[in-house]
């Protein structure tokens, strides 16, 4: 006997099996963000008046990136428009797209990953802060050289976005003898980059588990729509409904995270 | 399905056994490997029952053993108090998440839910092979968390934060690891069976026609899709914790050993506590609703009546679902939240224990006037019911904010949800086994050995768990390495609220019960994999004469199961039906057409 419904739709249900599966699938998804951003929101809540970070991310930047993913949602969905009119060349070009969009909001998600892992904060042993980007680290030198400005007092450092963020940014060389403690913004650095950090390092590997799923259906797995045209294009719906609802979350992760 | 085709009885050994995408392969590989984790997980206790009895003495039989294994922790055979922790951390971890919720859950649901509904296999039988992988890796990765230099877990099988961060062993991020792996097993098993519940149904098989076992497992699956991801971003985080050195759950000012620990603090212990809970509160209901599913089915088969209340069953099985999302809360009354949130927790607390009554109050007016087989599977269901009674009335207490704060933390705890678990789920899925054991193997369990096990297992349940209730409300806390000895009356004399030595005394008590309660499970070893060669046959492919579609395949039912595709007709459960030649009929029995009447067409479900 075989599984019924695995192409076509059951009809008091309407769905093939595979739709349910990863609707299902797509709702215990968000449950696990659902509880990532109840994080968030726990210790934004949390954090003492005035260490909250704004304005540690560059806001452009995301939006270009927020753009490429949209762009990618809307080549998926031509992509499966043109399994649904037959059109399989049509169905190549889109979802060719749709690759070269993942990995252009890779490639940019990881500058921005590097952008935080040469960010440093200098605590001299004075007690004087520096902040600012490396310029030259060489541990056999006994100085750092970074690219950025001396505060006055920490909490300066949280707010980037008001009038008194945008500071001067000059190269500064400090002896290593001076540094009492010199951290750079990774995960373990503020809460808000743990949570920043995780989050979009999970959403980063949605996109590259869709972007596999695609490159698999758009390569070797194209072979099925000569095969068997309709079940390939159910295999194209169901990896597009996973895609968007990637696309989704960084919708959400976009504001969250650069612009409240 | 490609893999379809390359599955039949040629397929080879590992394709058969082993890769195997058949449902009741991989039912019947769940079951074993929970067995074997349930064993495994027993004799953890067993171990920390001698040393809560007898606390710095050399234990028994295994005690060189475990030195020759462990090393120093378990050195001269003595169990060092980090080893006590480690097994209390293994042992409910083992139960719940390797034993019992594989075993209820992913071996009797696989095995019997597609039969029940008369499907021809899971809607995704790839995806469930990969989930009893992910199992089985997940289970590893545990397994040899026991033998890494520091062992394994020591931090309870809650695992709370910030005392799992700050224990510097490596056990804690194997606990981790391996709970990604065993909740991304859980994952695609509830997906594969909310799919497999809603499209394969059977023509005619409506939803109010299900088995009540189905519909245990359909809750079940939903509590496990949206409770499970929680825990696992939870576990995400307090691996960034370990290994990256964030901060999510460690407070600002954090000292470890008396030094203030290097972290940029910022973080929220209660964080880990909401995450943990959200997942473990609905657990329990993982762990209870399908062995509430089985117990429905041998009821009604062995009173040869239909159960009484079918549709408030359905309902209330479906009201603690959604309930079991928002009661939460009510195992964190001691960490200082606010009155208001404690009494909507409270509240919405003791209004979940409503549906739970209503279906232990079904069952047991399904007895009534029944013409009742006292066979195995039945007396394990019958002592079901008073044992999960007493486990859920006893957890009321716990309920209200006022009275936890004297029983939180306490053997009276323990006692009440082993009371849930172990006489509760435990003994259903023993009645599960014995019930669905002729249809698996063709072959009979013996059933003299079988009420040997059942009266030597209800007695010494009983003989362990009892004593704690008097423990726990004479204040001993639990995860306690020397058994409470620090807080008798012994060792502090005239200290007001001491345990005296009658309630330290029942720890040696239990020791012995809970010896007896294993040396009692030998006879269903034996007996298991004996009667697989050499139980007597079975002569019907329905020997217990149910109506549920199960019993209408062949015995054991080949691969896709069914001769022919079935067609249901009726309900579960129509036994005993006036004027049948039988006293029950089976769901794909046609209507008997009455004179002058049309043939009914089956229509979808």
């Amino acid at each position: 006997m075989e599984i019924p419904y695995t192409v076509h739709a059951r009809p008091d249900t309407g769905l093939y099996n595979a739709k349910v599966g990863i609707w299902l699938f797509l709702a215990s998804e968000v449950m696990l963000f659902g509880a990532l951003f109840s994080a968030y929101i726990l210790l934004r809540v949390g954090a003492p008046e005035g260490y909250w970070p704004h304005g540690w991310l560059n806001v452009p930047i995301g939006t270009v990136n927020t753009l490429v993913l949209i762009t990618s949602s809307i080549t998926t969905v031509m992509a499966w428009a043109s399994c649904k009119m037959n059109q399989f060349g049509r169905f190549k070009f889109f979802h060719a797209c749709t690759i070269l969009l993942a990995m252009t909001f890779v490639c940019i998600k990881s500058y921005e990953y590097h952008d935080k892992f040469t960010h440093y904060e200098v605590i001299f042993k004075d007690g004087r802060i520096a902040d600012g980007h490396i310029v030259k680290n060489d541990p056999k030198a006994d100085s750092v050289t970074i690219s950025g400005h001396f505060v006055a007092d920490r909490k300066e450092l949280f707010d980037l976005v008001g009038p008194n963020g945008r500071h001067p940014h000059k190269e500064i060389s400090i002896p290593r003898d001076q540094i009492l403690r010199m951290e750079c913004y990774g995960p373990w650095h503020h809460t808000y980059l743990a949570i920043y950090f995780t989050l979009t390092g999970l959403h980063a590997l949605h996109v590259i588990g869709g972007a596999i799923v695609i490159g698999f259906l758009w390569g070797p797995g194209s072979r099925m729509w000569k095969t068997d045209r309709e079940r390939f294009t159910n295999r194209v719906e169901v990896s597009g409904l996973f895609w968007h609802f990637v696309d989704l979350v960084w919708i959400f992760l976009f504001p969250v995270l650069y612009l409240i | 399905m490609h893999s379809h085709e390359a599955h039949h009885e040629d397929a080879g050994f590992w394709r058969t056994y082993v890769f195997s995408t058949d449902h009741k392969v991989i039912g019947i590989q769940y079951g074993i490997t929970a067995l074997f984790f349930l064993l495994f997980g027993f004799c953890l206790m067993m171990v920390m029952r001698w040393q809560i009895a007898h606390a710095g003495q050399p234990i028994p039989v295994v005690g060189p053993l475990l030195a020759a294994i462990l090393g120093e922790v378990a050195a001269k055979g003595i169990m060092a108090p980090d080893l006590y922790n480690m097994f209390g951390a293994m042992h409910g971890t083992i139960m719940v998440f390797m034993a019992i919720v594989p075993l209820a859950f992913a071996a009797f649901g696989n095995y019997v839910v597609p039969l029940q509904i008369g499907a021809p296999d899971m809607a995704f039988p790839r995806v469930n092979m990969a989930s009893y992988q992910a199992y089985v890796i997940g289970g590893l990765i545990m397994f040899v968390s026991f033998f890494i230099p520091g062992g394994p877990a020591q931090g309870g099988w809650t695992s709370y934060s910030p005392l799992v961060t700050s224990i510097p062993t490596d056990g804690q991020t194997f606990w981790i690891v391996g709970m990604v792996f065993l909740i991304t097993s859980s994952l695609l098993g509830a997906v594969n069976f909310i799919a497999t519940i809603i499209q394969l149904r059977a023509p005619g098989m409506t939803w109010m026609r299900l088995p009540f076992f189905v519909w245990a497992q359909f809750v079940t699956a939903f509590l496990l899709l949206l409770a499970f991801p929680p825990l696992e971003a939870a576990a995400v985080m307090q691996l960034m914790d370990k290994v990256a050195h964030t901060s999510f759950f460690l407070p600002t000012g954090l000292a470890v050993g008396g030094n203030l620990a290097h972290v940029s603090g910022g973080g929220s212990p209660l964080l880990w506590q909401h995450l943990f809970w959200f997942l473990a509160h609905p657990e329990v209901y993982v762990l209870i609703l399908p062995a509430m599913g089985i117990v429905g089915e041998i009821i009604a088969n062995n009173t040869r009546k239909p159960l009484w209340g079918y549709k408030s069953l359905v309902y209330s099985v479906l009201t603690i679902g959604f309930l079991s999302f928002i009661v939460w809360a009510h195992h964190m009354y001691l960490t200082g939240m606010g009155i208001r949130i404690a009494t909507f927790f409270q509240t919405t607390t003791m209004i979940i224990s409503i549906p739970s009554v209503i279906i232990l109050t079904c069952m047991f007016i399904s007895l009534w006037g029944g013409s009742i087989r006292f066979n195995t599977p039945m007396l394990f269901v019958m002592a079901f019911l008073p044992m999960f009674g007493i486990g859920g009335l006893t957890g009321l207490p716990l309920g209200f904010g006022y009275s936890d704060i004297h029983l939180h933390d306490t053997y009276y705890v323990i006692a009440h949800f082993h009371y849930i678990v172990a006489p509760g789920t435990i003994f259903a899925l023993f009645a599960g086994i014995y019930y669905w054991f002729p249809k698996m193997t063709g072959r009979m369990m013996n059933e003299f050995w079988g009420r040997v096990h059942f009266w030597l297992s209800l007695i010494f349940m009983n003989c362990i768990f009892q004593p704690m209730f008097a423990q726990g409300m004479a204040g001993m806390l639990r995860r306690m390495a020397d058994g409470g000895a620090n807080y008798s009356q012994a060792k502090v004399p005239g200290a007001i609220g001491g345990l005296g030595a009658n309630i330290i005394g029942l720890n040696t008590y239990i020791l012995w019960a809970a010896i007896c309660l294993g040396i009692g499970q030998i006879p269903f070893i034996i007996n298991l994999f004996w009667s697989i060669k050499h139980g007597a046959p079975v002569t019907s492919d329905n020997p217990w004469q149910a109506t549920t579609l199960e019993w209408q395949t062949p015995t054991p039912p080949p691969h896709g199961n069914f001769a022919t595709a079935p067609e249901v007709h009726r309900g579960p459960y129509e036994y005993s039906v006036p004027g049948h030649s039988t006293d029950f009929t089976p769901q794909n029995e046609p209507e008997a057409p009455k004179p002058g009447t049309r043939i009914p067409v089956p229509e979808l479900a």
